[in-house]
């Protein structure tokens, strides 16, 4: 049951970041890039978005758990590190150069083949290593 | 309000909800890549197996109803595809989550962590683009 409650998830936030344009680098792009044409439109699918979750996550705190009465799992929000502040730099500049975030990565992966495929194997070796830096640090602090 | 603005707000709108619904139900974040990454580190939790394949079913449903690939990431250079996924990969893992976890739900949980790492990615995002441009780097 668990396993299909998240497909469904998966499924609507791919059905999401297609219907948005997200999966289309050429859109993204066209937002990062503020020389030529700016391309506003991709603001509309974070505002659409956060407008979802700020009022439905606000309930689910004061709720306190899951709708069969589970743990909810939250990330930490403060303090800020220096380890946030490297990660979101390499994580912006390795968007900017694609086009391509995470989601759409593999909402691509299910309709391209081999270009997908690298990106995803290189997203996931990446982290792999940033996660190992991370506990390194974590270890010796 | 032009159909481009309805269909970004809207897909938004659908985004926004499959967070609240993944927290709802199961407990958890929707953030792509630390689902990503974990599911490789703790390949028995499943639910994690099932969000990947939703995201990847997505792409596979559009490919049946006879979506093409976009041409600019058809288009995108090896080296630039490679070196794009590493600092991905790597910048995600260090920060903590990506454009879905800082963004999506992060902002809606009203994390400070969230907006400040949003805040940079964005920036970098667009100077690097800026950069892309200016070296005619292209794409």
């Amino acid at each position: 049951m668990t396993i299909l409650i998240a497909f469904a998830c998966g499924l609507l936030f791919g059905g999401g970041l297609w219907l948005s344009g997200m999966a289309d680098p050429a859109n993204v792009l066209g937002f990062l890039d503020i020389s030529g044409h700016w391309n506003p439109i991709l603001a509309g699918v974070l505002g659409g978005a956060v407008a979802m979750t700020l009022p439905g996550f606000w309930l689910l705190r004061r709720r306190g758990h899951t709708v069969a009465g589970q743990v909810l799992h939250w990330p930490r929000r403060w303090p800020p590190d220096g380890r946030l502040v490297a990660g979101s730099v390499l994580f912006g500049a390795g968007w900017g150069l694609s086009g391509v975030c995470p989601g759409p990565a593999l909402v691509l992966l299910g309709l391209d083949g081999v270009k997908a495929v690298v990106l995803i194997t290189c997203i996931a070796l990446g982290w792999l290593g940033g996660r190992w830096v991370s506990q390194k640090i974590t270890r010796t602090t | 309000m032009s159909a481009a603005w309805l269909a970004a707000l809207g897909g938004g709108v659908l985004i926004g909800t499959a967070a609240v619904a993944l927290m709802a139900l199961e407990g958890h974040i929707l953030g792509v890549s630390g689902i990503l990454g974990n599911a490789l580190r703790h390949p028995a939790q499943r639910w994690r197996w099932g969000v990947l394949a939703g995201l990847v079913a997505t792409g596979g449903l559009a490919r049946l109803l006879g979506a093409e690939v976009p041409p600019l990431f058809a288009q995108t250079g090896w080296g630039r595809l490679v070196a794009s996924g590493l600092l991905i990969g790597a910048g995600t893992a260090l920060a903590n989550g990506c454009t879905s976890g800082h963004g999506v739900c992060g902002l809606g949980n009203r994390s400070g962590r969230s907006l400040i790492a949003v805040a940079i990615f964005m920036s970098v995002a667009v100077g690097t683009v800026l950069l892309s441009r200016l070296w005619g780097w292209g794409v």
